[in-house]
């Protein structure tokens, strides 16, 4: 079965076509949404997002030069509309945030050990880990993009994409150390 | 170590993350596997990335979905919107488009042929495995099923190597006895099972690490 690329969809859409924006929202307001929601750590906020974000791509197909994928393209959209509902969250949510986190590393090893295996301690480490470096590991796990799409996304150049995501990495190694677990890197 | 190489093993440690997604060119994927094949120590770490790898994953995927509410309110915004004129002149995509649907039939079907050979293949094989896997027996009787019921079992997920051929994976999956239940799924990934009966996870994390260096296995992680 062949499916219309998201190019295509994205012209219609600049034409005003709503089913176009229904087929283009179901295929990836999942993708958006969770990466929306890593950043954020609001399910609410992310909902309240995910539709800002359409609308910005409705409003916007027209000026979609075709630089980048689509999908690209929408995860730069969420960022920036990520980054600004951070930015007017008030104080206090932030202060539970990092309670949260503080309250997650006070398990000593030995108990964490023996109550979670590697993989629940890594996803515990995963989330634990910087609004910055969360985002960069996400996406290149995750929403698959490459070097040079990650910069496109997050504004930065391709060298420091590579460097950004060995320091998320490093970060990473620290927490699980902070737990118990010693990878022996870096 | 000279300083030439330790900057180029360097240069090849940070590209692991795009290698175990799957998003490296083919010159780079070339090069990174050259220095896993010689390097231990370096396969070693590239294992932990496979194990960020698959963890993140599972993290993302257990973050569930918007309601069905976002949607609503998406529609309401954009009926609030002023009614938009038809696009006057085409923007690239869509020329680019155009340009496709101009084309014969003929030359369309050599250019995208050529272009999703090499992916489908690999996806056709597989499933070419899978049917040659459940038709062999030719007759089955309902009390001896040849095969555990689905979801009995331990499993992994495995995403086979860009480079392996339909006979590479056959022999892999015959010589481990493994059978793949289900797939592909995003990223290329397959659910393969490893045991007939479930396995404690130690010894599925043992498995795991052993056909971490089979040439066959792009990514493999343990899953349920």
């Amino acid at each position: 079965m062949q499916t219309t690329s998201d190019e295509v969809l994205i012209a219609r859409i600049a034409s005003g076509d709503r089913l176009a924006m229904q087929v283009l929202f179901a295929r990836h307001h999942v993708h958006v949404y969770r990466f929306v929601l890593r950043l954020v750590r609001n399910e609410a906020t992310a909902e309240d997002l995910i539709s800002d974000v359409f609308l910005d791509i409705w409003r916007q197909a027209g000026k979609f030069e075709g630089r980048s994928a689509v999908s690209t393209w929408m995860l730069s959209i969420a960022r920036f509309k990520a980054l600004s509902a951070l930015r007017k969250r008030p104080e206090t949510e932030l202060d539970e945030e990092t309670a949260e986190r503080i309250e997650d590393q006070a398990d000593d090893p030995e108990t964490a050990l023996a109550k979670k295996d590697k993989g629940v301690l890594l996803r515990q480490c995963l989330t634990a880990l910087s609004a910055e470096h969360r985002e960069i590991i996400d996406l290149v796990y995750y929403h698959e993009k490459s070097v040079e799409e990650v910069a496109g996304i997050v504004g930065i150049p391709e060298a420091t994409v590579k460097t950004r995501m060995f320091y998320a990495r490093k970060k990473l190694s620290e927490l699980l150390k902070e737990r118990g677990i010693d990878r022996g890197w870096p | 170590m000279n300083t030439a190489n330790k900057e180029t093993q360097s240069e090849i440690e940070e590209l692991l993350p795009w290698h175990a997604a799957g998003t490296l060119s083919r010159a780079d994927a070339r090069r990174v596997e050259e220095a896993l094949a010689s390097d231990p120590e370096l396969a070693r770490r590239y294992a932990m990335v496979c194990d960020e790898f698959g963890e993140t994953i599972h993290l993302n995927e257990t973050l569930g979905a918007p309601s069905a509410h976002a949607m609503e309110k998406l529609f309401a915004k954009i009926d609030a919107e002023p009614a938009r004129k038809a696009a006057v002149s085409l923007n690239l995509g869509m020329r680019v488009a155009e340009f496709f649907a101009g084309l014969s039939p003929r030359t369309l079907a050599y250019a995208g042929g050529a272009a999703a050979i090499a992916i489908l293949l690999q996806a056709g094989f597989i499933a070419n495995i899978v049917i040659k896997d459940k038709s062999a027996g030719g007759y089955e009787t309902a009390s001896a099923p040849t095969n555990p019921p689905a979801g009995e079992g331990a499993f992994t997920l495995i995403r086979f190597a860009p480079q392996a051929t339909q006979d590479d994976v056959t022999k892999f999956l015959e010589a481990n006895r493994f059978s793949i239940a289900s797939g592909p799924m995003d990223g290329g990934l397959y659910k393969v099972r490893v045991s007939m009966t479930g396995l404690p996870k130690t010894d599925l994390a043992a498995i795991v690490k052993k056909l971490q260096s089979d040439k066959v296995v792009g990514f493999i992680a343990t899953t349920e």
